[in-house]
């Protein structure tokens, strides 16, 4: 056997004290970590499997188990640091490219974090949620650019076609395929549930979600999966993916052993096959061929439904959301680069892309500075991690945020990262019958109702305490933020100003 | 009333129901202190066969054969669930023999144990129901 | 220490308005009366008037109201508005000297005619026209300051209480149908004479008590429509909110007061139809111009006057009526001050909006086309 230079990087605690081998751990782990050895008479576990996705620790009835990183160590060296040292043993063992899933986790700075929200005290009464009405409530869409009248005088209504979310939040695109069906059915029941809107990625819609129809967001990709006049017209809106932020510039692929009978049916490709995204719409090579496939898709619909075009914030992102918003476009959504995925090449996830915030100011900024952000509204997402990341994000000038990861940890997910092996203990991240049914719709609704009950809770909170009683003054107020320990150029950037100023 | 109830779809064969049932009825104040190795005779057990698994306790018939059955009258029906008094049984196997569903079995005495809804223990609600992550088992009228 | 204009400076304030229906012309000494009472509601760092109907000698003329900080400013502004308008009269604004108002700029008084060459070759509408040049002075020439610029109608404002901004003004030397008064209570600010109220543009002026919370949402948003809010005020953005949508988008006032206070969703699904449609339309198509937190304006215009509460109602204000004259004011003791019998007297509800015009016999003799809405 060759030599294996990669050690495991967590290690299995198991309190021998509490262990009673019921051996609940064993059976729940894809990874075959746990195993009971019948001549010891006790558990034993095998870490190089361990993903530390914590399952067998959430089971465990007695608390027996812990996992935690291994402290073996190479010899301290600030820039081959271990993790750049076994990524070079893995290549040189596999020729491969590197593979991850879920956000960027690297250290970059997180402006949410540098960003203050403001409060009244005393020249203006600040509102409490709890006694007066507090409006989260928000439509998105592009806005009338003229007033008409009827003969007799009468406002005519001519408002283009909008999305009306109860909470400023929506579940970000993820494909069935790359979820499991359970994600999926507990995402559309849980934002028909709250009067809001779930996205199916680009894998199609199953049959068994039309009836979510109304609070659901179609997706179009460059795969075109499971693309058909139905199911354009099956859902609120229709999403036209350019990009995502944890792979900017590359495509997509699910692995034929994830398509089975069910997935094969919804994407309409055969049973078995690699199901492939490519990397640009082949039908778009510039920013007039957006504007045809914008106007392709309200034809389909019977401009009747809003277009959203999904970009990856990427470094000139102001100008093409400015050519976004004259291609016809009614939401532009911009993903930065901490969004999630079921799987990209590290390298790209962890180097291509910038953050969502300084994204969401340049594009905001850029669209009022040529007068034409009411054509358009904005989402943002990856990641919006709790509600004043939402509160931070609405104030710079969104109209709402997308989340996926923080729905998914709603489901259960750890974020254990390894998406791409389709060994999800939590039921997610799989197409496995024996790891999907591990998430049971039922529970999974109900804590993601929990959540995005909880934000907006948090977020009336925030917005009473500012004084402000309707999410859409807070929209772009960047006066209600400031900024801690950012230099000139990033305050400027975020239009904000500084703590103290 | 309200029941345990039992829905395969959602059943992980986990196993865990089993071990909370032995814990509810062992009168001990630790799972630990109650299971440590200890070989478990649950009232609930999990059937499985390839990916297909689902629990299997009393069903608390509305006319159970087990009470008809019972010659020492150790079986009985109280406010809709069946109760089994120990002192009476005399572990002829009676009720074993006629439940179809197999859910009575020998405690670790040779007396005959059920499902009793954890209404005779200190926790009065099924510890199964709370100890299932899935929602596999749970205690509702229908 | 940073002034007007180089940072948002929030206050609290009193408020007063009279409106004659009959067109009648009342002394400007009504107004003063009216807003002394509420001498504590301000600190002494700034107070204003706007009257309306008070040049009938220039009625067709543009009347702009200058500060200037400087002889060059004068000089530089002068040059730029003889570009654009035919001068028909201009002259020093009389004042009164008073020891509590000090440190006055050069305060000048302009009518003008739009020159009909220039106008044409820029493709504007008239008072586009006017407006371009009024944003241009105040943004771009440095100590000039255009603060009122409407026909037949002007503004004075100052830093100092109310009742002694009046006096300095020589109101009592003025007769309009239509008057509004602020005395303001600034939090932050060491006051400048072109941050006090009324805040004008054209023919619209607003006086305000209260501090938006939707400032910068609604700044960024009306910035895109080539306002420039340099003086960074709650007023100076409601006046442009107010121009945009009543001059630019040829809304009415209800359905201005229906995107600035506009009801809650909650009671706009009460609502029957077709007010529901209208009432959703008017807040979805304008949300970044509502208004949130504690206000109360008078918007005065030709012809005239609005009255509008924020939705929750956080700052007082009343309506009091006695024959043809309508009052309005932060106190009743505003309005009994000066007309201690009224016919009515009441608190409009937060976000309804109570819109006084003069009768159409007193329009037509004063030659005012009136806008919007219905008293």
């Amino acid at each position: 056997m060759a030599i294996d230079f990669l050690y495991p990087q967590y290690e299995v605690i198991r309190n021998p004290q509490r262990c009673i081998s019921c051996r609940a751990c064993e059976r729940q782990c894809a990874n075959g970590v746990h195993h009971y050895d019948v001549d010891f008479g006790c558990m034993m576990s095998d870490e190089s499997k361990c993903v530390a996705c914590h399952r067998c620790v959430s089971l465990c009835p007695t608390r027996a188990l812990k996992i935690v990183k291994t402290d073996h160590t190479f010899k301290e060296n600030a820039n081959w640091t271990g993790k750049a040292i076994s990524e070079v043993y893995r290549q040189a063992g596999t020729g491969g490219v590197l593979l991850s899933s879920m956000g960027n986790p690297e250290p970059y700075p997180i402006y949410w974090d540098k960003l203050l929200i403001n409060a009244s005290q005393v020249t203006n009464p600040s509102i409490d949620p709890l006694r007066e009405p507090m409006e989260t409530r928000t439509t998105l869409g592009a806005k009338p650019q003229a007033i008409e009248r009827d003969k007799d005088g009468n406002l005519v209504d001519n408002m283009p076609p909008q999305l009306t979310l109860n909470i400023p939040v929506m579940f970000s695109a993820m494909s069935y395929g790359s979820i499991s069906y359970n994600a999926h059915a507990s995402l559309a029941r849980a934002a028909t549930a709250l009067g809001t809107y779930y996205n199916t990625g680009e894998g199609g819609l199953h049959q068994d979600f039309y009836q979510y129809g109304p609070h659901t967001i179609v997706q179009v990709a460059s795969g075109r999966f499971g693309v058909h006049p139905d199911y354009l017209n099956a859902g609120a809106a229709v999403e036209i993916k350019m990009g995502q932020g944890a792979k900017p510039g590359i495509g997509g692929h699910l692995p034929g052993i994830k398509v089975g009978a069910d997935i094969s049916r919804t994407r309409m490709i055969p049973e078995g096959t690699d199901a492939i995204s490519p990397a640009p719409h082949h039908d778009i090579y510039s920013i007039e061929d957006l504007r045809q496939l914008v106007y392709s898709i309200k034809e389909a619909t019977h401009y009747k439904k809003p277009v959203i075009v999904k970009i990856a914030a990427v470094h000139n992102v102001a100008a093409i959301a400015s050519g976004i918003a004259r291609s016809g476009a009614d939401i532009i959504a911009i993903d930065g680069f901490r969004g999630g995925t079921g799987a990209a090449p590290t390298r790209i996830r962890d180097n291509v892309g910038i953050p969502i915030e300084l994204a969401l100011a340049a594009v905001d900024q850029r669209l009022r500075e040529e007068g034409i952000r009411d054509r358009v509204s904005i989402v943002i997402g990856g990641s919006v991690r709790n509600s004043a990341d939402l509160v931070k994000a609405i104030a710079l000038g969104a109209d709402a945020v997308y989340i996926a990861t923080a729905a998914l940890l709603a489901l259960g997910c750890h974020l254990c990262r390894s998406c791409q092996t389709g060994k999800c203990n939590w039921g997610i991240a799989t197409q496995r019958p024996e790891l999907v049914k591990r998430l049971n719709p039922d529970i999974g609704e109900k804590r993601l109702i929990n959540l995005l009950t909880s934000w907006d809770h948090e977020l009336k909170e925030m917005m009473g305490g500012m004084g402000i009683n309707s999410i859409e003054a807070l929209r772009g107020n960047r006066l209600m933020l400031r900024g801690i320990g950012l230099t000139q150029k990033e305050l400027d950037i975020l239009g904000v100003k500084h703590a103290g100023e | 009333m309200k029941k345990v109830y039992v829905n395969e779809k959602w059943c992980l064969g986990c196993h865990l129901c089993e071990y909370y049932c032995a814990f509810a009825n062992s009168g001990k104040s630790s799972m630990i202190k109650a299971l440590k190795d200890h070989h478990i005779v649950p009232r609930i057990r999990i059937e499985e066969r390839g990916n297909i698994s689902f629990a299997v306790s009393c069903r608390h018939c509305t006319d159970p054969l087990c009470v008809k059955s019972c010659i020492s009258g150790a079986l009985s029906i109280v406010d809709g669930a069946v109760f089994i008094d120990s002192d009476k049984c005399v572990g002829c196997c009676s009720c074993i023999m006629s439940c179809p569903y197999g859910a009575l079995s020998h405690n670790e005495n040779g007396v005959i144990q059920k499902c009793e809804l954890c209404q005779k223990n200190e926790f009065g609600v099924p510890l199964c129901v709370q100890g299932c992550p899935n929602k596999a088992i749970v205690y509702e009228e229908r | 220490m940073l002034k007007e204009g180089q940072i948002h400076i929030p206050s609290g304030c009193a408020i007063s308005g009279i409106f004659s229906k009959s067109g009648r012309r009342v002394s400007g000494d009504a107004i003063i009366r009216s807003i002394a009472p509420m001498h504590d509601r301000s600190n002494g760092l700034g107070g204003g008037f706007a009257g309306y109907g008070i040049y009938p000698q220039y009625a067709d003329s543009y009347a702009f109201h200058l500060f200037y900080d400087t002889p060059e400013a004068r000089k530089a502004c002068e040059t730029y508005l003889e570009g654009f308008f035919d001068v028909v009269s201009y002259e020093k604004i009389p004042t009164r000297r008073i020891p509590s108002i000090t440190h006055e700029p050069m305060i000048w008084r302009y009518f003008l005619s739009p020159k009909k060459t220039v106008l044409e070759e820029s493709q504007l509408d008239e008072k586009e026209y006017v407006v371009q040049r009024v944003l241009h002075v105040n943004a771009q020439i440095e100590g000039a300051f255009v603060f009122s610029s409407g026909k037949n109608m002007g503004v004075f404002k100052a830093v100092g209480f109310p009742e002694d901004v009046g006096e300095f003004y020589r109101l009592d030397e003025y007769a309009g149908y239509s008057w509004t008064a602020h005395g303001r209570y600034p939090t932050n600010t060491p006051g400048w004479w072109g941050g006090a109220h009324p805040f004008a543009l054209l023919d619209c002026t607003v006086v305000h008590n209260g501090e938006i919370s939707s400032y910068d949402a609604n700044r960024r948003f009306i910035e895109m429509f080539g306002y420039a809010c340099t003086l960074k005020t709650d007023t100076e953005a409601i006046t442009y909110i107010i121009d945009y949508l009543v001059r630019k988008r040829g809304l009415t006032l209800e359905e201005t007061a229906g995107v600035i206070a506009a009801p809650f969703w909650s009671t706009i699904a009460a609502m029957p139809e077709p007010q529901r449609t209208r009432a959703a339309y008017l807040r979805n198509a304008f949300s970044s111009l509502l208004i949130n937190g504690p206000f109360s304006i008078l918007v005065g215009f030709d012809g005239g006057m609005m009255a509008l509460n924020d939705r929750l109602k956080l700052r007082s204000m009343v309506v009091g009526e006695k024959d043809d004259m309508v009052y309005f004011a932060s106190e009743e003791c505003a309005i009994r001050v000066i007309s201690p019998e009224l016919d009515r007297i009441w608190s409009p509800g937060g976000g309804q909006p109570v819109v006084v015009t003069l009768e159409p016999e007193a329009a037509k003799r004063l030659g005012i086309q009136l806008k919007g809405g219905e008293a």
